[in-house]
């Protein structure tokens, strides 16, 4: 997905809030998908531009943006005005590349700690979950929960699969996991209640990197099946420094 | 350098936070109480983003193995350095050999210790906030040794420093409206504004939950963006109060928005301890 400027995408009817007394909330219609997608992360981009001398944290997350201020806000009128104005004059932003990250998982059973529960469940062989699951390229929405944990979107129907009603006190960093509609892969050890059917011997979070998660919104993610021993493999490598995630710039 | 003798219930070294990894899901991290933080290093003439120690309830045992002075503001946790009672809010000296200790916690929650020139534990992402899986040290431990830089400016004296201590005493919590309040009703809001909240047992540096629950209808939203301070309501009618820790998005209800001195204050606040919600008007 190369993004290009385009004036067409500033169409949405927006909602500006004010939350709290350093931050002002940009709402999209409340759906999720990839126009929606597409134009958070180009007002996003004009922001950083328009803020570029100035300091202000911007996040986003699937139809929405926060952007804190580093002083109290005493006047939200004007504050809000200017934001609209970014919108709809459309200052132009350079092409953003998308990237097509792929992720290495391990989908043995040793990692994949539910995938005989869902496989019994669904009635789907394993390998046919395997199978769904490594087929699409899943879209980053925002990243969110924890650090580097990716809310992806594009996960099969027939793999949707509820969380579980105990969550696990602790579930592996690494691992790959179904939760409700969702899937998504856990960057470091935490509690956790979705549904664990593999494990990646990457790095989603790596505190030592100028940027520390390589993945941004708009991206995507696609996982591909390995064995035990090309785990344990990529694993060493990616201890070592040795190991650089195959990518390609997304075009569509 | 500072020794450990004893870490206290939960001790951890914390500057102002980390503000610029919000959007890869990093928490914001920073002193609980921001406010007493700042006037620890004030006292000291440190700069306002120097690391300090956030002292919770029950106080550590702390030698100090080079000459420095110090400070202690918030909650007041009865300090003792070798066997004499020092006070809260004043710069003290300290001589190495020295040990810091504390008594019975007489009101607040959560006490600040700065050093001069601060604490010189790792920066990582731009910060001294200790966090789990982000620092490698998720609080402080006994017979760890605390890197601080030696000082000789003994004699130095600061201008008087205003210090707040009457907070530890309020109860109310000044709040604005969060962005899906006008999804509430009157009975609602009537219950919100009209009635006093416990802290529950699980309060912690991510979050406040309140005992009294609120009879809620509202659905869920599509996972968005939230704020140290923010108000949650779940589906259970549980209020949460988003602290420093707090994750930076969630999918509940956010009704309510604390000011930041009110997210200060709550810091101070134990199980068991009474706030009151005050609706603010955003300046417009």
């Amino acid at each position: 997905m190369e993004l290009k400027f385009n004036d067409n995408l500033s169409h949405f009817i927006l909602q500006y809030k004010p939350f709290g007394e350093h931050s002002i909330l940009i709402e999209w219609p409340q759906i999720i998908s990839k126009k929606t997608l597409q134009d958070v992360i180009f007002f996003k981009k004009r922001l950083e531009n328009y803020y570029v001398k100035e300091k202000v944290y911007i996040k986003s997350a699937y139809s929405s943006i926060l952007i804190t201020y580093n002083y109290t806000i005493n006047n939200f009128y004007n504050q809000i005005s200017t934001l609209k104005g970014i919108y709809s004059e459309g200052f132009e932003v350079e092409n953003i590349v998308s990237k097509l990250w792929k992720i290495p998982v391990c989908y043995d059973v040793e990692f994949g700690l539910d995938l005989e529960d869902i496989s019994k469940k669904s009635n789907l062989h394993i390998s046919k979950i395997i199978e769904l699951h490594t087929k699409p390229n899943y879209l980053v929405y925002f990243i969110g929960f924890l650090p580097g944990f990716l809310y992806l979107g594009g996960l099969d129907k027939r793999i949707h699969f509820p969380r579980k009603n105990t969550p696990r006190l602790q579930v592996k960093k690494g691992s790959v996991a179904i939760g409700g509609s969702q899937t998504g892969v856990y960057p470091n050890e935490s509690p956790g209640g979705w549904n664990i059917i593999g494990n990646t011997p990457l790095n989603f979070f790596n505190v030592n990197n100028q940027n520390p998660c390589f993945a941004k919104p708009g991206d995507k993610i696609q996982f591909v099946s390995i064995s035990k021993s090309q785990y344990s493999e990529i694993h060493n490598q990616v201890k070592s420094n040795k190991y650089t995630i195959e990518s390609e710039v997304i075009d569509d | 350098m500072i020794k450990v003798l004893h870490s206290g219930f939960y001790s951890i070294i914390q500057d102002l936070g980390r503000k610029d990894f919000q959007h890869l899901g990093v928490p914001i991290s920073g002193a609980m109480d921001i406010d007493a933080a700042k006037m620890a290093n004030a006292i000291l003439g440190n700069d306002s983003n120097f690391a300090v120690l956030e002292i919770t309830m029950i106080g550590p045992k702390l030698e100090f193995n080079c000459d420095t002075a110090i400070a202690l503001t918030g909650a007041n946790l009865s300090p003792i350095l070798n066997n004499t009672n020092i006070n809260n809010n004043a710069l003290i000296n300290v001589s190495k050999g020295d040990i810091l200790s504390f008594g019975k916690p007489i009101h607040g929650f959560r006490a600040y210790l700065a050093v001069s020139g601060g604490f010189q534990t790792d920066v990582i992402l731009y910060s001294r906030s200790m966090y789990q899986g982000i620092t490698i040290a998720a609080s402080i431990k006994n017979a760890d040794e605390l890197s601080i830089q030696s000082n000789n400016h003994k004699t130095k004296t600061y201008a008087y420093v205003k210090i707040r201590t009457d907070y530890l005493h309020e109860k109310s919590i000044l709040v604005f409206k969060g962005p899906e309040y006008e999804l509430l009703n009157d009975e609602q809001t009537n219950n919100l504004f009209n009635n006093e909240f416990t802290i529950s047992k699980d309060n912690n540096r991510m979050a406040y939950q309140l005992d009294e629950l609120i009879a809620n209808n509202l659905s869920d939203i599509i996972t968005s963006l939230v704020l140290p301070g923010t108000v949650q309501l779940t589906p259970l009618g549980k209020l949460i109060v988003l602290m420093r820790d707090s994750q930076t998005t969630g999918g509940y209800p956010r009704i309510l928005q604390l000011s930041e001195t009110s997210i200060n204050l709550l810091a101070q606040k134990k199980v068991g301890d009474k706030i009151r919600f005050v609706l603010m008007d955003y300046p417009s």
